[in-house]
């Protein structure tokens, strides 16, 4: 059980390219943080530099008291799932999890205690003699699973261990691992692009961008307070709608509020719309044509264009493009294409930005 | 594209049949010149069927030795070749698996350098430096040894090039993995590279055992004594006479036993050779 803190962590390569941008942050005794964010964030170098795969340029790590910048991998107490699970091909599972043990100068007895416990836990007692090529996906994902368990490390370490199942598999295998490190409380970092990964796992999610972190916090904050626009529209699927507010037409709407001045871009999630006529006091209201429909069952998403807008937001990843407008409304029924519709949003459901979309303006 | 159509297959299986035909042939004709006697194969009209005289050749030809001239017996000489041919596989399996390890997994100065020294003496194989490569070999005082007829012949770029790229396909997280798991450079190689290897070094040796079993120049220059000789020097020697006729019967039968073990290591390791050329799963 252990703790792990960033300090001011950097990562720059031998050709001068600078990975990591300066990194703080601190996982508490038995958390599940998340790092997330785009391809090429720095996110899976970050989680290397915590496994000891990968150099520190500046700055400290420290698991558990002990800064570990010059100890190998293997003398950090830690244990890692990989992406494609790294499993050893020509070992059997049982043997995939003792290796570790093995290379430790365990005893055979408390190996086999300790393997066996750990199969019994992730369903995998009938597959011990196997080996992984045998295994389907979800099996495979499990022995990495268990590898990593059968150390009782300080700290998990996962490179989204997610991202080559299936989507269904990749929910039930989200919920078992959540249970799994609520079960053994045992502080845990994870890597994932998949925004809902992220939110679901997390007791501290951490977004990254460009080598730098966005935002720090529990998902839910997040999600509510977007710091920047980037987080904005990368957390939450479909994205925040995000507008400048250099057109009059919205300006005109939020003549009330204090924060306007200094705000650049509004920022309204799909699900904090309603179609309706009537009026909102301090909300704003917009005149949309319905592009396109999607009907998911439970939910309706709306595609809408407003009055053609001239300037684009600041292009971030995830974004929409300028002018349209994503409306979620409960239920199957919706309007049709074409149809003119007017969305409403309450006055505390505006997220304002200031005009180069790197601070949140109020609140 | 694949279709089905009674010409082509009809046509394929000529052409095929052909093809085996001009192989196999010669071997056929060996196979009967050695069972023959002496005077029916110089008669110029040997018949294409067996004759009576197999035990007879085969057994001179393995324990006796030939009736005149510098003949050693053809055990001898198979054992020499087995031997040499062996030294050479293995040597080269482990010079050039130790090598490729050091050249893909360790940074060190000059690595590049010294892959691309190893690639140029592809460029160099024995009969372009046989000259020092002899003089090497005599003041170490090893000719007519086994080492001398092995060493020379160890060192190979086709076996590191092999090796290295086999070692290039290996995941990295393989060896990520096995850092976590407190494996040091030593361990990684012997658990986990050496057995995932084993089908490509199988490939090398059958490559190698004949690339040895075939060499003709190198032993005949080092080995002086009839006792070291190699069987396909040997072959050569018997038909070198004087005033005589050569024993061709003899000469088959014994061209017969030195395809023999070449044969019947490609024949036992044909499956794992086979995957280790084009196995890509890991």
């Amino acid at each position: 059980m252990a703790n792990v803190t960033l300090r001011n962590v950097r990562k720059t390569y031998a050709g001068g390219f600078e990975a990591i941008k300066g990194i703080n942050f601190d996982v508490g005794d038995g958390q599940f943080c998340v790092l997330v964010g785009p391809s090429g964030c720095g996110k899976s170098t970050l989680l290397r530099m915590v496994a000891g795969l990968e150099t520190i340029s500046s700055g400290e790590i420290d698991i558990g008291g002990r800064v570990v910048n010059q100890v190998e991998p293997a003398e950090r107490d830690i244990a890692m799932v990989f992406q494609n699970y790294a499993l050893y091909p020509h070992m059997s599972v049982y043997n995939n999890m003792a290796y570790g043990l093995r290379n430790r100068g365990m005893k055979e007895p408390e190996i086999k205690t300790r393997v066996e416990e750990a199969a019994r836990i992730l369903e995998l007692g009938a597959m011990l003699d196997r080996k992984p090529r045998q295994l389907s996906g979800g099996q495979r994902q499990r022995v990495a699973m268990g590898r990593a368990i059968v150390r009782q490390p300080k700290v998990f370490l996962f490179d989204e261990p997610l991202s080559n199942l299936d989507a269904k598999l990749r929910i039930a295998m989200r919920v078992e691992i959540r249970k799994l490190q609520r079960r053994l409380s045992t502080t845990s970092i994870y890597v994932t692009h998949d925004q809902l990964e992220a939110m679901t796992l997390a007791d501290i999610l951490v977004v990254m961008n460009g080598g730098q972190v966005e935002q720090i916090g529990n998902p839910l904050d997040i999600y509510q307070k977007p710091s920047t626009t980037f987080v904005a529209s990368f957390i939450g699927a479909p994205p925040m709608n995000l507008m400048p507010l250099r057109s009059d037409e919205l300006k005109s709407q939020l003549t009330g509020d204090a924060r306007v001045d200094q705000a650049g871009i509004l920022g309204i999630r799909p699900e904090d719309f309603a179609i309706s006529d009537e009026s909102v006091t301090g909300g704003v209201a917009l005149g949309l044509t319905v592009e396109a429909i999607e009907r998911v069952g439970a939910e309706t998403f709306v595609y809408g264009t407003r009055q053609p807008e001239a300037q684009a937001v600041a292009a971030n990843p995830g974004e929409l493009p300028p002018g349209e407008v994503i409306v979620r409304i409960p239920g199957a029924v919706g309007p049709g294409i074409g149809e003119r519709i007017r969305a409403v949003a309450a006055p505390d459901k505006l997220h304002l930005f200031t005009a180069d979309g790197r601070q949140r303006v109020g609140d | 594209m694949v279709e089905h159509r009674p010409w082509n297959d009809i046509i394929a299986y000529a052409i095929l049949t052909l093809g085996v035909f001009i192989v196999a042939f010669p071997v056929y004709l060996a196979l009967i010149a050695s069972t023959h006697d002496a005077a029916t194969v110089v008669g110029g009209n040997m018949p294409l069927t067996p004759g009576g005289h197999a035990l007879d050749n085969y057994y001179r030809a393995v324990f006796v030795g030939g009736s005149r001239a510098i003949r050693e017996p053809v055990g001898q000489m198979l054992l020499n070749s087995f031997i040499s041919a062996t030294g050479i596989a293995l040597g080269k399996i482990f010079i050039s698996i130790l090598s490729a390890y050091a050249v893909v997994y360790f940074r060190f100065p000059f690595r590049k350098t010294a892959f691309w020294i190893i690639f140029v003496t592809l460029m160099l194989p024995v009969e372009v430096r046989i000259y020092p490569t002899y003089k090497v070999i005599a003041d170490l005082h090893m000719l007519d040894t086994y080492a001398g007829l092995i060493m020379p012949l160890i060192a190979s770029a086709t076996g590191t090039l092999l090796f290295r790229q086999f070692f290039m396909t290996i995941p990295e997280e393989l060896l990520e993995a096995s850092r976590i798991d407190g494996a040091g450079p030593f361990r990684f190689f012997w658990d986990t590279l050496l057995p995932l290897s084993v089908t490509t070094i199988a490939a090398l040796f059958v490559i190698q055992f004949i690339y040895g079993w075939n060499q003709y120049l190198w032993p005949l220059l080092i080995t002086t004594q009839d006792s070291m000789q190699t069987i396909v020097t040997g072959i050569k020697k018997m038909l070198y006479t004087t005033d005589e006729l050569a024993e061709w019967q003899l000469a088959m039968a014994t061209a017969i036993l030195a395809m023999l073990p070449p044969v019947a290591v490609v024949v036992f390791m044909q499956r794992l050779f086979v995957r280790g050329l084009v196995e890509t799963e890991k």
